[in-house]
């Protein structure tokens, strides 16, 4: 059972602000079925501009609609510049807080809250979509969404992004790219947390270094590639250089080469040695699939 | 508030005649079978009529069974055992619906070098035997394949999948972790090499289970460190786990013929009513094959962990296979694997019925059911009012 605020259950079995207005203002549709939640908030402005009444439904969990029904209270009175300010952060301390892996409710509330303004400001003509490049396939989430719930809540790990905006939450595949975005904004913050010292200090022998790159690649890299259907067969080990072929899905994927930086080689160095690099052997990845692997 | 408890299959309640005879075994019968003298050695009685009481269950041997400590222990013992007694073959096919407790463990040999093979289901859950047939090779070390889904209560054709296994030389484990007092099995006329049950879901307590080795099968102990349990399976035993699963067996035994008429009577009266009484809802699994007192019932456009809570409010306990509650991001591996669509995973509930429950916690039930599911679709935008 999910740790609630009596804040979230009040507004869960007593939500405020069910419905759809008719002719509004601003209407903001976000999610949907196949994700797990949607919410669809509809508002309404006085004579000065302010939003006189917001009405939701939403399709979802308990903290899903507790927020939607938060949402509306909070909104309520606001100019549409002073609830363009709202952010998941506020909705969340609204309730009293939220379980970590319930944050995307808080995000999905905000991100409606958005939609809306942006359909109001269009005229009512723009619907919402999604901008930008889609980083999740499982759960359609762009890199500025991300981006987005990283700067505004100081996320730092790929974890964290998931309870977040739900990228990440699926087949896994996009977990190197979530990395990337955490770096490229958190800087050296996130580099602290990922970083750790290579085990095997030292010089290996040749017959140590490829033992250890195979078993770095049985129990530290298949499993990340076995997620999403591929698997990888190391062929050969020449000095620092490790041949490697991809099998399965990954034979066919256009991401092997990001895959091969991000996961295979990061690893290895990780695991094996600072100085080892990949390259792919692309003649063995025609062959039929070896099924010992 | 009065609590209406409809997870059975997630753990039971422990039997008041189970705890009697478990209680003098704390502090006053609280000696080591192992030890020498009669304080000790009277206990090692008490477990061998244990042993008995499980074998009378399962109609097998007293000496094919083997204490655990659960389910899980059961199922890792099972597959790593098999495994490391046939080191050359490197084979393992199981099922894509099983517990995390098999399917884990033979993802993670699959990340170690093994050939996994997952068989599909169908939309009602059900097994494909052919695909079996053709996925069994000289390679394959291991079949496993749960008895009944937790999630579905579909019971698989166990009897003929262990036949067919067999007959081609390979070791056949089944999970019957669900289906154990809630079925009558019968293993002295089944080919099955290795079946797994755990204590908590027939009304004995948790932390004990048992693994059924048929004679001649080889099996690699998994615990080492004592000679209990004739070296297969070392440490100290659980003796009141022990002794109380014992009795829930002699229970469950006497018991299973009536009490199923009685819980299936239940099951299908909730199940039959909800269905019935609540628009856009449908039963997940396979109507004909399925253990009495599961049912899992799918409502279109709502989700599941906001169903629970509501009737949370009412004490009623049910499970879903929702994403909100699987621990996830995704709905219920069991469900997306049958193909159940997303729209309808994430609204499922699964009731798990004991020969506790009455007929007034049922009627109860029904009719809290359908102004719930009608509040959360009156709150749904998928749904227009």
């Amino acid at each position: 059972m999910w740790e609630y605020t009596d804040k979230v259950k009040e507004h869960f079995f007593n939500p405020h602000n069910v419905g759809e207005i008719g002719d509004p203002d601003g209407v903001g549709e976000v999610g949907s079925l196949a994700c797990g939640d949607a919410l669809k908030l509809t508002f309404k402005l006085d004579k000065n501009g302010k939003i006189s009444d917001a009405k939701f439904k939403t399709f979802g969990c308990a903290s899903a609609i507790a927020t939607s029904s938060v949402l509306t209270e909070m909104i309520k009175g606001l100019t549409i510049d002073e609830a363009a300010k709202v952010t998941n952060k506020d909705i969340a301390d609204y309730l009293g807080g939220l379980p970590e892996q319930k944050m995307h409710c808080s995000v999905m509330g905000r991100e409606a809250l958005e939609a809306a303004i942006e359909n109001y400001q269009s005229g009512g003509r723009k619907k919402h979509e999604l901008e930008g490049r889609v980083v999740c396939t499982c759960f359609g989430v762009t890199e500025n969404e991300i981006e987005r719930v990283i700067r505004e809540n100081d996320l730092t790990t790929v974890e964290q992004v998931t309870n977040y905006c739900k990228a990440g939450g699926g087949c896994g595949g996009c977990h190197g790219e979530i990395e990337k975005i955490i770096e490229k904004i958190q800087g050296d913050k996130a580099g602290q947390v990922t970083e750790t010292a290579p085990r095997w200090a030292g010089r290996l022998t040749n017959i140590q270094k490829i033992k250890l790159i195979q078993q770095t690649i049985n129990e530290q890299i298949r499993p990340a590639l076995r997620a999403h259907g591929g698997n990888i067969e190391l062929i050969d080990v020449e000095g620092d250089k490790v041949i490697v072929a991809f099998r399965g899905m990954c034979a066919q994927c256009r991401l092997t080469e990001f895959t091969m930086k991000d996961v295979v080689e990061a690893k290895l160095r990780e695991f094996v040695s600072e100085e080892l690099f990949v390259e792919e052997d692309k003649e063995s990845a025609s062959q039929p699939h070896n099924h010992r692997g | 508030m009065k609590t209406i408890y409809f997870d059975n299959n997630a753990t039971t309640k422990v039997a008041e005649e189970v705890l009697k005879e478990m209680k003098p075994l704390f502090c006053e019968l609280y000696g080591n079978p192992s030890s020498m003298h009669t304080f000790g050695g009277q206990i090692g009685r008490k477990i061998r009529k244990a042993r008995e009481q499980v074998a009378g269950l399962l109609g097998c041997e007293p000496t094919e069974i083997i204490f655990t400590s659960g389910g899980t222990e059961s199922d890792n013992t099972a597959i790593n055992g098999t495994l490391t007694a046939y080191p050359n073959k490197r084979k393992i096919i199981t099922s894509c619906v099983e517990h995390p407790a098999v399917l884990s463990v033979c993802r993670e040999l699959g990340s170690h070098g093994y050939t996994v093979v997952e068989l599909k289901v169908d939309k009602q859950g059900r097994l494909d035997i052919t695909e079996l047939e053709e996925q069994i090779d000289d390679d394959t070390a291991l079949v496993t394949i749960m008895y009944a889904n937790n999630e579905t209560g579909v019971v698989f054709p166990i009897d003929k999948i262990a036949e067919l296994v067999t007959n081609r030389g390979v070791v056949f484990h089944t999970d019957a972790v669900q289906a154990v007092g809630k079925i009558p099995l019968n293993l002295s006329k089944s080919n099955i090499d290795l079946l797994s049950l755990s204590g908590h879901k027939l009304h004995a307590p948790k932390g004990v289970g048992a693994m059924y080795v048929r004679k001649g099968t080889r099996l690699s102990p998994f615990m080492l460190g004592g000679h209990q349990e004739a070296g297969r399976r070392a440490g100290t035993e659980n003796v009141p786990g022990i002794v109380g699963l014992g009795k829930a067996c002699e229970l469950a035994a006497k018991n299973i013929k009536e009490e199923n008429e009685k819980v299936k009577h239940l099951r299908d009266k909730l199940e039959n009513t909800i269905l019935q009484q609540c628009p856009d809802s449908m039963l997940n699994g396979d109507k004909e094959n399925r253990l009495p007192n599961t049912s899992n019932i799918s409502f279109e456009f709502i989700e599941g962990e906001a169903i629970l809570l509501m009737l949370d409010k009412y004490g009623i306990c049910a499970s879903s296979g929702s994403a909100c509650t699987s621990g996830s991001l995704e709905p219920s591996h069991v469900l997306r694997a049958m193909g159940v669509p997303f729209t309808a995973a994430h609204g499922s509930i699964r009731f798990s019925l004991s020969r506790y429950n009455t007929e007034e916690e049922v009627d109860y039930t029904i009719e809290k059911m359908p102004p719930i599911i009608n509040r959360l679709r009156e709150l749904s935008p998928f749904v227009s009012t």
